[in-house]
């Protein structure tokens, strides 16, 4: 069905693939931040935004009224003022670097979705077929090392705006980012360690994670969440730091800080940082459902084959690829999202932390945890495993 | 007039306090001056005393004294002298301090009497305050405030009575706000001399009116407006214009003689509204004429005079006509002491011969004099002239003729009014410094436009060679100069203000030698004039003023 | 006064990792997400205006038609902001509201200064001039927000007033006196 896709040049095909980053990372950046504006709307016992409409959507009966309280427009108000105000630029700045830390932002963005899969199809042979742009074996590795080049552009802001709040933002974003490494990798190694078990080829793809994830038996099907859940709880509280959420976000802590390293920034070099930093969050959540909560398996101990089977009761399609794919595609976005609800949901339980408190969690409480957290399961994996 | 040496004092006690006050000073005036307020309503201290509003009621006793042996009686209690307390309270305005007088303004009896007399005024009294003139400066609302109820038990009808009765052209009276204090009777009587004013019927309808076929339309009956102490009188011009809570008071000086009457401006928003008179008891006592308060009228009238440019760039102009030499300078009896000292600089500097143009009219004997003038006087102190002008510039115009003069600088004066014929103006270059337009400008080479007495500050000498001062009201129009400013930069003096132009002149005129404009008194500074003792004034007798001739003869 | 010492109690392991008490938060943030909506959505839903309430100053008649500001700028004076601006006039003889006496010729309200503090309706010896219930006003221009007479009127309209003073004061003029 797709060979003419997988006929085309490998330049076109990669050229294609990151036309599709870029088309689905963008508009999914947007809807997440009109999601943020209306979980704090929601939270707060307010509607949210609810006004923007276009003229002939709003005619639809129900339908029109519904989208325009969802507040979808105001993303589409949003994305265009972002691209027609006025893009100014500080007459104080370094230019070539002050408008290149925003490009770089988005490198690091967009190239760590190519390597996550997100979804399955079932293979000719019954078999689990994992889908992605770039199934690389070394997937986990590729997105720690790619994402922390996050840091690089923050920085370069920080540098370039010529100002002090975004200096010292960018001071504390290089600070905090590298802090909470640590304890991030550290925490992922007790799952490579399970899934590489003796006499099967070495991976640290996040297919075998969710493989291992979709094994029968009370151990095999328990997602990693349950079995290691100081490792996703590390991994979580790591993940919200990386990411500049609440309550980590002491580099863009308006009070003190004014804007942070964006402070000089404004239209849609501005929009690019928020777009990097939704696409993090993206990447970060896709990544902790893939190692801790079964990628793209329905519920724990039911797997996505499973599923299908059951399916295939009642549609005679079932098991066809396509459906396959989009089945697990659906199931893997929906837990994505809930992990992205559930980080606007903390950004507005808990209060911000100050930075002395952000540098003593991590390297006082977390990183002491994982290396604990490491220590034991490989004395046990090893035990185990034995 | 003989006065005693030294005035007899007696000592009164008000309110336990001793004070040795004059002779003949009544309760009132002595509460005064122990700084204790004896409210009053028809009492003025320039006016005959009638006692008719009651509101100065206070207690008085004297120290008792055994009628045999006339020895003090000592009250055993306090083992001081006792005080033989009238039983009834006393008007203050009609008792003369005595000595050993006891006062007392505060005791319970003397606050019912306030109130009491206060209720009395207020049962017919309109609740007028919010259209009323008065309000603000109404000695009603004033001691309704310390002595009213608050509320009325009358519950009767008001009286009606005519609310807009023409009293003459100037004065309006209301007569329902009228508490018969009979001040303006009085004042019509006795210091107007136009007994026009009275009463008519009885009662709670006693009406105030002027005679049959008579107006109140003296050239001093806005007094009668000052001296209301209620909104009964009102003057036409300032009525219903500004509330006086908003207008910003300014000391000043009444220009239109040289009398010298001392004023008060009073301006809101660089806009004048009346003036009206300051007490100078030297001077003016509290009055001043009518035709004195119409004076700021000229500040806004439309013949102002403004420029466009800038005012370097007349006085350059100027400067290339003085260059020329042969310069004659007409100043101005009408210009401030310091103006005229920078006159006399500027004639210094250019070696230019000065004339002034006298302006004698008809004086009144009581505040506008002969002399229209108001600074005649300051010419001779500062040294611009020695000898009284001419009506007329006939020397300068014979200069002219003689073709001596080339350029002519005049400070505010019409020289077509005074005597110079086209043909002489033909015949020289004319700098006219002033504030309005006058047939001068026309043929005028250089027009420098400057301010009104209102708009700027300075000094004028009066007919008594009283110094007193005047202050800016309000600011002047955009494109005129302060004379001050515009002569001295003629003649190339670096002064900009009347206490630079001090400086000078206590340096320069052995008279003002140690004067500053800051510390002349507000009432004015008698200066000597045995100089111009000789001279022959024009004025005849005014309000505290006799000429010299008559007072020496 | 005797000194309360308050034993601090030391935290338990639990505490110590904060994390019950973020799921406590978690639990009532969630509470509140589905709870119902407090906000008033504004131009379609509009507030119920208590009595007493302040909004856009205005001018009214009494109910006789009567132009009740008699231009005594007592308002103008306690005005903290300097909003009003008051040209006094007199009310010619002839006219029927001529026992009035004063009226204003111009009367001047500019909403940009104004603070909406209420000290002129409070000042006002007349009962003229009320804050009433318009709160939103706005416009394009400058010149358009302040309010001249005609403007105040028509916004003010007409009050019920039971004390007509000044009809009294005319019916007893029209009565005479007693004599």
């Amino acid at each position: 069905m797709f060979d003419f896709f997988f006929n085309l040049p490998v330049i076109v095909q990669g050229l294609i693939k990151g036309l599709a980053v870029i088309c689905v990372i963008f508009p999914i950046a947007g809807v997440c931040s009109m999601a943020e504006r209306k979980v704090a709307a929601w939270i707060q016992d307010r509607p949210g935004p609810n006004r923007a409409i276009v003229p002939w959507i709003a005619w639809i009966p129900f339908v029109g009224t519904f989208l325009q309280r969802l507040g979808l427009f105001h993303v589409m108000a949003d994305g265009g003022k972002m691209l027609f105000k006025e893009d100014s630029l500080p007459g104080h700045v370094n230019k070539f670097y002050f408008i290149a830390a925003p490009i770089l932002a988005m490198i690091p963005a967009l190239t760590t979705v190519t390597v996550v899969p997100f979804g399955a199809y079932l293979s000719a042979t019954g078999e689990v077929m994992p889908l992605a742009l770039a199934p690389l074996d070394v997937g986990m590795l590729a997105v720690f090392a790619v994402a922390s080049l996050g840091v690089y552009s923050l920085i370069l802001a920080g540098w370039a705006s010529n100002s002090k709040y975004p200096f010292l933002g960018s001071v504390r974003a290089s600070a905090q980012l590298i802090s909470y490494e640590l304890s991030m990798t550290l925490s992922v190694i007790p799952v490579f360690l399970w899934i590489n078990a003796p006499g099967r080829e070495a991976t640290l793809g996040f297919a075998r994670a969710v493989e291992f994830q979709s094994q029968p038996g009370l151990w095999g099907g328990a997602w990693f969440g349950f079995l290691m859940p100081v490792s996703a709880f590390i991994f979580l509280v790591a993940l919200f730091a990386e990411t500049n959420r609440t309550p980590f976000d002491t580099i863009e802590s308006e009070a003190d800080l004014v804007g942070s390293f964006h402070t000089e920034y404004g239209a849609f070099k501005w929009g690019l940082f928020f777009v990097a930093e939704y696409s993090h969050m993206i990447v970060g959540s896709a990544v902790f459902v893939l190692l801790f909560f079964g990628g793209w398996n329905p519920l724990p101990w039911v797997p996505l084959a499973t599923l299908v089977n059951w399916l295939g009761h009642f549609l005679p399609c079932a098991h066809a690829p396509l459906f396959v794919g989009v089945l697990s595609i659906a199931i893997f976005l929906l837990k994505t999202l809930f992990m992205i609800f559930f980080f606007m949901w903390v950004r507005w339980t808990v209060p911000r932390f100050r930075y002395d408190q952000v540098m003593k969690l991590g390297w006082q409480k977390l990183l002491p945890l994982s290396i604990a957290n490491l220590l034991f399961y490989a004395v046990a994996i090893a035990f185990i495993q034995k | 007039m003989i006065q005693p040496a030294k005035p007899d004092l007696v000592t009164v006690n008000i309110d336990g306090k001793e004070i040795a006050v004059p002779k003949g000073t009544n309760v009132i005036e002595a509460a005064r001056l122990v700084g204790v307020d004896v409210p009053h309503y028809c009492y003025h201290p320039k006016l005959s005393i009638v006692g008719n509003c009651r509101m100065c009621l206070v207690e008085m006793g004297l120290p008792a004294v055994d009628p045999a042996t006339k020895a003090p009686v000592i009250d055993p209690a306090t083992g001081k002298q006792k005080v033989n307390w009238i039983p009834r309270p006393q008007i203050g305005c009609g008792t003369n301090a005595s000595p050993g007088l006891h006062i007392r303004t505060t005791s319970p009896m003397v606050k019912d009497c306030r109130e009491g007399v206060m209720e009395f005024l207020l049962i017919n009294h309109p609740l007028d305050c919010p259209i009323c003139d008065q309000a603000g400066e109404c000695k009603l609302q004033e001691q309704s405030t310390g002595y009213g109820r608050g509320y009325s038990r009358f519950i009767e009808q008001k009286n009606v009575k005519p609310k807009r009765t023409a009293l003459g052209p100037r004065v309006m009276l209301d007569d329902e706000r009228c508490i018969l204090c009979a001040r303006c009777v009085r004042f019509a009587k006795e210091i107007a001399k136009d007994d026009v004013l009275g009463f008519i019927d009885r009662g709670s309808y006693s009406t105030l009116t002027c005679y049959p076929g008579k107006k109140l339309e003296n050239n001093y009956s806005l007094n009668t407006v000052d001296i209301c102490p209620v909104g009964a009188l009102t003057s036409t011009d300032f009525r219903f214009k500004m509330r006086v809570w908003f207008l910003k008071q300014t000391d000043s000086i009444d220009t239109e003689s040289s009398v010298g009457a001392n004023t008060v401006v009073w301006s809101r928003e660089g806009q004048i509204y009346r003036i009206t008179p300051r007490r100078n008891d030297a001077v003016n006592d509290t009055w001043m004429a009518d035709s004195g308060r119409v004076l700021f009228k000229q500040v806004t009238s439309l013949d102002r005079l403004t420029a466009s440019g800038s005012i370097d760039a007349l006085v350059a102009r100027a400067a290339d006509l003085l260059k020329q030499g042969s310069v004659a300078i007409v100043g101005s009896g009408r210009s401030s002491v310091e103006e005229q000292f920078l006159t006399k600089k500027l004639a210094a500097t250019f070696g230019a011969t000065v004339s002034l143009v006298s302006r004698v009219g008809q004086g009144d004997r009581f505040l506008v004099s002969a002399d229209k003038n108001p600074n005649l006087r300051g010419a001779l102190v500062t040294g611009l002239i020695s000898a009284l002008p001419a009506p007329k510039l006939t020397e300068l115009a014979a200069q002219i003729d003689a073709g001596k003069i080339k350029t002519v600088v005049t400070v505010n004066e019409d020289l077509t009014a005074a005597g110079l014929t086209a043909s002489h103006l033909a015949k020289v270059s004319v700098i006219f410094v002033g504030t309005h337009r006058v047939p001068t400008i026309a043929i005028a080479k250089v027009v420098i436009p400057s301010l009104t007495v209102f708009e700027k500050n300075g000094t004028f000498v009066n007919q008594q060679f009283r110094l007193q001062k005047f202050a800016k009201a309000v600011p002047g129009p955009v494109g005129a100069t302060d004379d001050l400013i515009i002569l001295a930069k003629l003649a190339g003096l670096a002064v900009t203000d009347v206490a630079a132009v001090w400086k000078l002149l206590a340096a320069e005129v052995p008279a003002l030698g140690t004067m500053s404009y800051a510390n002349l008194p507000d009432t004015g500074l008698l200066l000597d004039a045995t100089p111009w003792a000789a001279l022959p004034f024009a004025e005849g007798a005014t309000l505290h003023y006799q000429p010299a001739a008559a007072a020496t003869a | 006064m005797a000194v309360l010492t308050l034993e601090r109690k030391p935290l338990t392991f639990a505490e110590r990792t904060y994390l019950p008490q973020i799921f406590g938060g978690l639990k009532t943030t969630f509470a509140h997400l589905v709870r119902k909506k407090q906000t008033l959505e504004y131009p379609e839903h509009r507030p119920a205006i208590p009595p007493g309430y302040r909004g856009v100053p205005t001018l009214v008649m009494d109910p006789n038609g009567r132009e009740k500001c008699v231009s005594c700028q007592l308002c103008e004076f306690v005005c903290p902001p300097k909003a009003i601006r008051i040209t006094p006039g007199e009310i010619s003889p002839d006219a029927p509201n001529s026992h009035v006496e004063k009226a204003p010729q111009a009367f001047e309200i500019d909403m940009l200064r104004c603070i909406y503090c209420g000290l002129c309706q409070e000042v006002c010896p007349e009962e003229a001039i009320f804050l009433q219930n318009q709160f939103s006003m706005s416009g394009y221009t400058r010149a358009e927000m302040v309010h001249d007479k005609a403007r105040l009127y028509e916004l003010g309209g007409t009050l019920p007033d039971k004390h007509l003073k000044w009809d009294h004061k005319k019916a007893a003029a029209a009565h005479g006196n007693a004599h």
